[in-house]
Order: structure tokens, then C-alpha cells, then sequence
């Protein structure tokens, strides 16, 4: 029974559990950039939703057999020292497509740049307004509301 | 890519998420969120994008948590949602 | 707005997971995105073009060289803005004292102790990542990363002004630009040779080994200059994050 139950997960949940939990966690991030009050909540949900995306990009670069994408020792000794061609030593689907990880690895770098410019703004904000919830800040902003 | 893992994380990961968000101190959201920027670190490691984990290790988990906390210690610490 | 943020978010959610049903399976081997040409070209091609073992490093410095070094860019613009959003040059009365005894002034024994033997080895490492990027995991986003991290400790631990001290703001800024510099010059070192902006094989000349260890070299030239450039502007962002852009004491 368990058995059974095992290969059910393999063959019906498995191929698109990674897309559902991807858009999961981007409408998790969606929806708190929408509707929460406290802007550091809302960078929260900024950083969710951007991860959601790496998840996306990183899941369709895996193959079922790959390991990672670098040559092992022996496969670049062949190649370099002894001169055999590359495309017979190198199995393709026994190496994870490199360019969605290099796209992404910039994207995270770049991400936490961006994150601590918002972190810097939200910084102000409070500054001038004492409070980092939205709907104060609006109040304030409001002619003839206080201060 | 051992499935196995792959699921239990990205459900941990869902939790990690929710968790994040539903808190109403700042200062514990920010840590629950650096545990859910481990827990996407180990999925990169688990789908072999090697390099993706070791950055997501240094800067997610390691400098923009700290920064966030540099944010919470310098303003508010409560939220009301 | 808790409702149409709601009604918004199920649309979206319901279309991109109508989607997922059209996708390849997870780890499907035949997906157009992993038999694409660009990618295999990536994995069978790397090895022989440039000898770098690594192919995420060898994309990232070599193959997309020009995607590297904007995003690199952004990071320093990035800096640059938190320092014109944040930094306040107000009272300059309380100066921090200088000295090697200011090093004392703040945190506990310990604490600093244990961190003046770690820092070392941090930044060490973070060294061996950069360089030893070409044949494991690191480079120099992640290795820009683990010093500025390791400044970020010893800010935490030993207080703002003793970091401060090792990297100053203008020294921050100045080692930002730097690697910018490094990045760019190292493409324009290419064109004054007679290739193409960061066409590495030009270089060859100029560098040992024939052109494809001149191209492997050139990518840890670039590296170094992301390290640079990645090193100092995460210490100012969190120097500046972490005082509200006063610069005098830390967290």
C-alpha cells in the first residue's frame, strides 16, 4: 500500500509540484505586496515574490539525471591533458542547464541591492512620518489631516 | 534531483512564507524569513545549481537579513498586520 | 482592497496554474529549454573554448560578459542611491576617537575577541572563493559577498567606528568605482589589442598561455573587479541602513 501510494506521488505530483508551489508562493508575495499595512511586511512579500521567480527559472533548468554544472576532475583531465573531443566525453543530460543558474545569480545579487534601497527609502519615511504603517502615512499626507 | 527532498522543502518553504507574513513582530519575521531564505538554499543545492546556493547562503540568508534587522532595530519594531 | 487584492491574486493565480499544464515535467531531460542550442552549447563547448571547468563562472564572465558587468553597474547604483537617500552630514561635533584603544571602546570582550581571530579567516576564504571560482562553486558576486560580510561582523562586533577606520566611506566608494573600472578597462584593454569590447582572445598577447587560457585568466580579472565592487557596497549599504545614515555608532 505505501509502495503503491509512493509511486502515485512520483508520477502525478512530482513533474508540476515545483510549478504549483511557484505560483503559490508568488500569489503568497502578490498578495502581501497588496494588502499589507506595514511597508517592511510589503518588502517581505517583495522578496517572496521575487524568489518565486528564481524557483521558476532554476526548476526548468534540471534534468532528471544531472548532478551539477561543472566538470568533474577526470572529465577535464581527458580533455585537456589527453585531447580527447569534448562531446564525446561530455553527457549533456548528465549536466544542469548552466544559464538559468548564471541569470539568476546575478538576479539575487542585484535583488539585495535593490532591497536595501527600498529598506533605505522606508528608512526615511519613518524619518518624516514616525510610522511605517500605509494608511497613516496617508492620513498624514492628506490635506487637512494632522501635521 | 531527489524528489523526496524537493517536497518536503517547498512545503517547509510554503509554511516559512505564510509564517513570515502573519507575524506581527517585525523583528521575528525578519528571522523567519531568513530561515525560509535557507530553506530556498537548500533546494538550490538539492536541484544542483551549486553557485545559486552559495549566493542565495551569503546574501539572502546572511547580508539582507542583517540588513532588515538593521531596518526593524532603527524604526518600529510592532506591526499591526 | 483586502477583497480586490484577494479577487486579483486568485486571477492571476488561477491563469499561471492553468498554465503549469502545459509545461514539461519537472527534470524532463528532452525540455526545449535544456535542448536548446544555446545551453548545449554551454555545456559541450565551455571546456574547449576557454578551460575553465566551471560553466556557470565561464557564462558569467566570459560568454555574458556585458549582462555581468551592468548588473554589477546596478549594484553601484544601487549603493550610490541608499547613500543619497540615507546619508545626513550633520553634527560633525561627535567624532569618533581615533587611535588603536578606540578599538576598545565598545562590546564585549568576548565578543570582540572571538571576532578578531574569525575576521581573518572570513576574509581569507572569501579570497579562495573569488579566485578558486574557475573549478568549484564562489566567484566574485559570492566572494564580494563573504568580505563585505565580514566587515558587517566586525562592525557588529567591535562598533561602527572601528569598521569604519578599516573601510571609510570614501574609501568604500572609491574601491566601489574601482572595480567598475577594473571591470571596464579590462574590455577596453581588449578593443586597444583589436578585438571586440571584452573579446578576451585578444588579449592574448599580453597574457601566458595560448588564447584559451588567455580567456580564463581575463574572467578572473572581472571577477576581481565584481568582488571589489560587491565588497564595498554591501558594507555601505549596511553602514548606512544601520545608523540611519548618521555613520557614528552601529547597532
Amino acid at each position: 500500500m505505501e509502495f503503491l501510494a509512493a509511486g502515485f506521488i512520483e508520477e502525478n505530483i512530482v513533474p508540476k509540484f515545483n510549478y504549483w508551489v511557484y505560483v503559490i508562493l508568488m500569489m503568497i508575495g502578490l498578495f502581501a505586496m497588496i494588502t499589507k499595512n506595514n511597508l517592511i511586511k510589503k518588502l517581505i512579500g517583495m522578496a517572496i515574490f521575487q524568489t518565486a521567480i528564481i524557483l521558476f527559472y532554476v526548476s526548468i533548468g534540471v534534468k532528471a539525471e544531472s548532478g551539477i554544472p561543472i566538470l568533474g576532475h577526470e572529465q577535464h583531465h581527458e580533455i585537456v591533458e589527453e585531447g580527447r573531443a569534448s562531446s564525446e566525453v561530455i553527457k549533456k543530460e548528465k549536466f544542469a542547464n548552466p544559464l538559468p543558474h548564471v541569470l539568476m545569480l546575478t538576479a539575487i545579487v542585484v535583488g539585495v541591492s535593490t532591497l536595501g534601497l527600498a529598506l533605505a527609502i522606508s528608512q526615511r519615511i519613518y524619518g518624516s512620518f514616525n510610522t511605517l504603517e500605509e494608511d497613516e502615512i496617508l492620513d498624514q499626507l492628506r490635506p487637512g489631516g494632522h501635521d | 534531483m531527489i524528489w523526496q527532498f524537493d517536497i518536503i522543502i517547498l512545503i517547509f518553504m510554503v509554511l516559512a512564507a505564510i509564517i513570515a507574513l502573519r507575524v506581527k513582530d517585525l523583528l521575528g519575521a525578519t528571522l523567519v524569513f531568513g530561515i525560509y531564505s535557507f530553506l530556498i538554499c537548500l533546494l538550490w543545492a538539492e536541484m544542483g545549481a551549486v553557485d545559486v546556493a552559495f549566493t542565495e547562503a551569503a546574501v539572502g540568508a546572511g547580508v539582507s537579513t542583517v540588513i532588515m534587522i538593521a531596518t526593524v532595530f532603527s524604526t518600529a519594531r510592532r506591526s499591526r498586520d | 482592497m483586502k477583497l480586490f487584492g484577494f479577487i486579483a491574486v486568485i486571477i492571476v493565480g488561477a491563469l499561471l496554474l492553468a498554465a503549469t499544464g502545459d509545461f514539461p515535467a519537472w527534470g524532463d531531460a528532452g525540455s526545449p529549454a535544456s535542448q536548446g542550442q544555446v545551453s548545449s552549447f554551454y555545456i559541450e563547448q565551455t571546456i574547449n573554448e576557454t578551460k575553465v571547468p566551471n560553466m556557470v563562472t565561464a557564462v558569467l564572465a566570459d560568454f555574458r560578459g556585458y549582462d555581468t558587468m551592468f548588473e554589477t553597474v546596478v549594484i553601484f547604483i544601487a549603493g550610490i542611491g541608499i547613500i543619497a537617500v540615507l546619508r545626513t552630514f550633520g553634527d560633525q561635533a561627535s567624532k569618533a576617537p581615533d587611535g588603536p584603544e578606540a578599538d576598545n571602546d565598545s562590546g564585549d570582550l568576548i565578543v570582540r575577541t572571538t571576532c578578531h581571530m574569525v575576521v581573518p579567516l572570513i576574509q581569507l576564504f572569501a579570497l579562495y572563493v573569488i579566485a578558486h571560482g574557475h573549478h568549484s562553486p564562489g566567484g566574485g558576486f559570492q566572494g564580494g559577498v563573504m568580505l563585505g560580510a565580514s566587515y558587517i561582523l566586525f562592525a557588529l562586533a567591535c562598533g561602527l567606528p572601528a569598521a569604519k577606520r578599516r573601510m571609510g566611506e570614501r574609501r568604500a566608494i572609491i574601491i566601489a568605482a574601482a572595480g567598475i573600472i577594473i571591470y571596464a578597462g579590462w574590455g577596453v584593454a581588449c578593443l586597444l589589442l583589436g578585438g571586440n569590447f571584452l573579446d578576451y582572445t585578444s588579449l592574448d598577447p599580453i597574457l601566458p598561455g595560448d588564447e584559451q587560457m588567455a580567456r580564463s585568466h581575463s574572467m578572473l580579472v572581472v571577477e576581481i573587479g565584481v568582488a571589489f565592487t560587491v565588497t564595498a557596497i554591501m558594507f555601505a549599504i549596511y553602514s548606512n541602513l544601520s545608523t540611519r545614515g548618521r555613520l557614528e555608532k552601529g547597532l
